[in-house]
């Protein structure tokens, strides 16, 4: 029998995991390629979002500084004050009119003086190197203070946004030929006066102080009026918020009766949370505006519409944090006598509130950076003035930071391109603050039961 | 008196209610607390709340009640032709407050008495020039009618006023007053206090379901005031959209819908590969630390405000679309496309599909792999054939969740599809979606009895219908056959 078994031909195994074969080389190429296709859609992603950041703040970053040309100007009282008597309400009939002449005249004279050669160019072209905002702001100078009547000293005033541009390298002889704002005589002369030192680049807090300014001037656009509008907003979303969606949470979590009401409110609040922003715009012209008759672009109306649209997520993260408060806390209040709204308001509450406080500042954020709402109840339009100090001020028309991305990114000139990126800086710069107070306080207070 | 200072004079009494109401327990229980049914600070409560509640109750009816009546006073000046016609009375009332704001303005600039004001007459002064002066421009002269009307609605919300501040102040004292009465030692006043207190609980919950109300009932009678002027079947088979603000559009939904779901098809095509994918790697391959770096970084992206995706897409790829497939290619020269639109929406749906996906396979239990590997299979084969089709469900939900954001996305569409209705198959052209006509119908000056502004309404409430309809849909899948592991 030994013989026989011997004499038999070893069956050779067709193939093993010891020895390599040609399917076992091909799945593990598959295995390879499949893991390559993970990797390669994460870095798409990332690439993606670093392209989008990185395009974003290089055409942003320019926004923060901004061209001012500089020379003497005297304040003369025969243009600024005709009835030569210091008269606030006389010298308020002076238009800017009369002030960009006195400082074109004023730029022109110092021009000859310094002995730059303005050969070949008219009149109109080197008064137009200074920006259309520039008397109006010199007006409201010489109005707040009259004791600077003729006196003399030397003014910074905003550079004509083409020469902006030309400083930042976005206008260039080329474009300057086909542009009607602007002549390569011009950005000739710009460079002449950066070489005396008259006209140099400074960091802008104009930018985050002005108003929008319009069409022709893009130089003078700032973002101040939209911070307010927006800081505004969040503080009366946090007001309305915050009271109703903890005590929304409470309610759901801790009282409600598993009943029919109960769950078309749970259905409710999840099927909120999905519905399309401009919905809630929609929702806030129809309710707010046409039927309660609040002004348009108010931030009230903002806020409010805002809340509506936040508070699902506020509702949600608000309920997790009271749901991770362990039993046994609301077992031991019960126990020594507490009342079922004493046990809640002393003890669940207390120990949920870091979690609601992320989860309410992760909502604001959201809040923060959501635009269509607010087209639609008026807040893209132009708003020249600062609203006023609350109350009344929540009541004044005003714009929220997204939405002077959107009206600059929708203007024609490639200089509000700038701007509209520079405003996304800022926006991001809000969120990304938002966020890390949102990870630091979670960090700080996370509980494990 | 303001309502601002009226609202602090009841919160003055309220807190004068909680310090008579704690100190009158204490004193009722002579001192001996311990007699109290419940504790002092709740007689305090108790007294606060009902000083507050029934002030505030009076206040609130007492301003949704005024104007009605002021109106029937004031329509009594006008003829009664005048009246009947609604919109014009509206108009005509607007005036009337116009007018009386103006002479208070005036009253209060000191160009008139307040005596003066109450007699002044169109024949012996310029009424016009004077409000002029007072910084209130009319339009018009003002009618001897309106005038009179305007003098006696300064009357009545003078008188207004005086009567809602002494009914506000008596409710508020009233309600004190029983408060203190009813503060005994064996009165229940914790019981009450917290009986309160749910009650506000319940009537913030309802409010989620207001806003649903209030989203469908502003919704559906403005569609239902368009559909009067507009016949729904032109509307839902339409196959033109070209508004004209003289009148006789042609308002087809028909190149919205297609503009729309070719912009979210797009965007599915983008973002469910890249998200799937990113879930797979994170789900089944990356190390803890990796996936604590990763994880985070992805959805960045959906932290980002959707108006910057816009500019993206309006800035750099629009331009880098035409210039490099477009152009070439002879697709085109539209920076704004149906393309452009819908990889940025793919790219910020991204995070969207892979977070919930990425849940989805770590709900799939361990030993469904382990079996499968121990059968022989490499990682990609377990994955491939077990993980997958065990989390399909959830991830059809999740892809359908993506869907119905992609339909709702407004910014993006807004800055990078363009706004021409087009029935076209290029994906190079400038295509036009539901929400991007949403926001231009109802946009800037509007006149909400034109067909071209009520069909955002039109265009809003099917829009709601169809997300909420994916959104259900996609819940419903989700939650069916995730139970099956649990």
């Amino acid at each position: 029998m030994t013989d026989l078994s011997a004499s038999l031909p070893v069956a050779k195994p067709k193939n093993s995991i010891l020895t390599g074969s040609d399917q076992m080389r091909r799945r593990n190429a598959a295995e390879f390629r499949f893991r390559l296709y993970g990797l390669a859609a994460i870095s798409v992603s990332m690439a993606v979002l670093a392209i989008m950041l990185w395009t974003i703040f290089s055409d942003g970053v320019s926004a923060f500084k901004q061209a001012k040309i500089s020379f003497p100007l005297t304040f003369s009282s025969e243009i600024l004050d005709p009835a030569g008597n210091g008269d606030r309400a006389e010298m308020t009939k002076v238009t800017t009119v009369g002030y960009a002449r006195l400082l074109t005249t004023a730029f022109r004279a110092e021009l000859q003086a310094r002995g730059i050669s303005t050969e070949g160019l008219s009149d109109k072209e080197i008064n137009d190197m200074l920006s259309k905002h520039a008397p109006g702001v010199l007006r409201a100078e010489v109005l707040g203070n009259t004791a600077i009547l003729d006196t003399t000293r030397t003014v910074e005033v905003l550079a004509a946004g083409r020469i902006d541009g030309y400083l930042k390298g976005r206008v260039t002889r080329e474009t300057a030929e086909r542009d009607g704002q602007v002549t390569p005589g011009m950005l000739d002369l710009a460079d002449r006066l950066t070489e005396a030192g008259m006209l140099r680049s400074a960091f802008n807090f104009d930018f985050l102080t002005n108003s929008d300014a319009s069409d022709q001037r893009p130089e003078a656009a700032g973002l101040g009026v939209a911070i307010l509008g927006s800081a505004y907003m969040m503080l009366l979303v946090v007001l309305i918020c915050v009271p109703v969606g903890v005590a929304t949470s409470i309610y759901l979590e801790e009282f409600a009766p598993k009943n029919r009401l109960t769950d078309v409110i749970e259905v409710n609040i999840s099927n909120l949370a999905a519905v399309p922003s401009i919905v809630f715009g929609i929702l806030g012209l129809a309710v707010f505006i046409n039927f309660a008759k609040f002004p348009q672009s108010s931030p009230l109306v903002g806020a409010l519409v805002l809340s509506l649209m936040t508070l699902p997520t506020i509702i949600i993260a608000t309920r997790a944090a009271i749901r991770a408060v362990p039993p046994s806390i609301r077992d031991a209040a019960l126990g020594v006598g507490a009342s079922k709204m004493q046990t809640v308001f002393h003890h669940v509450l207390p120990l949920a509130a870091p979690g609601i406080l992320t989860g309410t500042i992760l909502g604001l954020a959201s809040a923060l950076g959501e635009t269509a709402p607010l087209l639609l109840i008026g807040m893209v339009a132009y708003v020249d003035n600062y609203p006023s100090a609350p109350i009344e001020g929540f009541l004044d028309p005003a714009t929220a930071l997204p939405v002077q991305v959107y009206s600059w990114a929708s203007r024609s000139d490639p200089a509000f391109i700038e701007r509209s990126s520079g405003a996304i800086i800022v926006l991001l710069g809000f969120l990304v603050v938002m966020n890390v107070t949102a990870i630091i306080l979670r960090r700080k207070f996370e509980r494990r039961w | 008196m303001t309502i601002l200072l009226l609202v602090t004079v009841v919160l003055v009494i309220a807190l004068a209610g909680f310090v008579l109401g704690r100190a009158r327990a204490i004193s009722r229980a002579s001192g001996n607390v311990r007699v109290l049914h419940s504790l002092p600070g709740y007689y305090g409560w108790h007294a606060a709340l009902m000083a507050a509640l029934p002030a505030f109750a009076v206040m609130l009816l007492w301003l949704l009640i005024q104007p009605l009546v002021v109106e029937r006073q004031i329509a009594a000046f006008f003829p009664e032709a005048a009246v009947a016609d609604e919109t014009a009375f509206t108009l005509t009332m607007a005036d009337v407050r116009r007018v009386a704001g103006g002479l208070d303005a005036a009253v209060l600039a000191g160009l008139v008495t307040a005596d003066q004001a109450a007699t002044l007459s169109v024949d012996s002064t310029d009424v016009r020039a004077l409000l002029g002066q007072a910084g209130v421009a009319l339009g018009a002269q003002v009618t001897p009618e309106t005038l009179e009307a305007a003098k006696e609605y300064r009357g009545l919300v003078a008188f207004g006023a005086f009567g809602r501040m002494i009914a506000v102040i008596a409710a508020a004292l009233v309600g004190l007053a029983y408060a203190l009465s009813v503060t005994r030692p064996d009165f229940w006043a914790r019981n009450r206090v917290e009986a309160v207190m749910l009650g506000v609980l319940v009537t913030a919950s309802s409010i989620a379901i207001l806003t649903t109300v209030g989203i469908i009932w502003s919704m559906f009678s403005e569609s239902l005031n368009f559909f009067r002027q507009y016949p729904a079947t032109e509307f839902f088979f339409g196959l033109t959209w070209n508004p004209q603000f003289r009148g006789g559009s042609d308002l087809g939904f028909i190149p919205l819908l297609w503009g729309t779901l070719y912009i979210t098809v797009v965007s599915m095509i983008v973002a469910v590969p890249l998200g799937l994918f990113t879930a797979i790697y994170l789900a089944e391959y990356a190390s803890p630390a990796a996936r604590s770096i990763i994880k985070p970084l992805i959805e960045v992206i959906a932290g980002i405000p959707t108006v910057v995706f816009g500019l993206f897409a309006l800035v750099t790829v629009g331009p880098f679309l035409r210039d490099y497939f477009a152009q070439p290619f002879g697709f085109g020269n539209s920076g704004s496309s149906v393309m452009t639109a819908g990889l940025v929406i793919g790219i910020l749906n991204i995070p969207f599909i892979s977070s919930l996906a990425d849940d989805i396979m770590n709900a799939v239990p361990q030993s469904l792999r382990d079996g499968s590997y121990g059968l022989g299979a490499t990682k990609s084969e377990t994955i491939r054939q077990v993980v997958l089709p065990a989390a399909l469900p959830g991830i059809v939900g999740a892809v359908l969740l993506a869907a119905s954001r992609a339909i709702g996305e407004t910014m993006i569409v807004t800055m990078g599809a363009g706004a021409a209705a087009k029935l076209d198959l290029n994906p190079f052209e400038a295509m036009t979606t539901m929400t991007v006509k949403i926001v231009g119908q109802l946009t800037g000056d509007t006149d909400f009895n034109s067909p071209e502004t009520l069909v955002a309404f039109a265009l809003g409430i099917t829009l709601f219908v169809i997300t909420l309809g994916l959104n259900i849909f996609a819940l419903y899948i989700v939650r069916k056959y995730r139970e099956q592991y649990e």
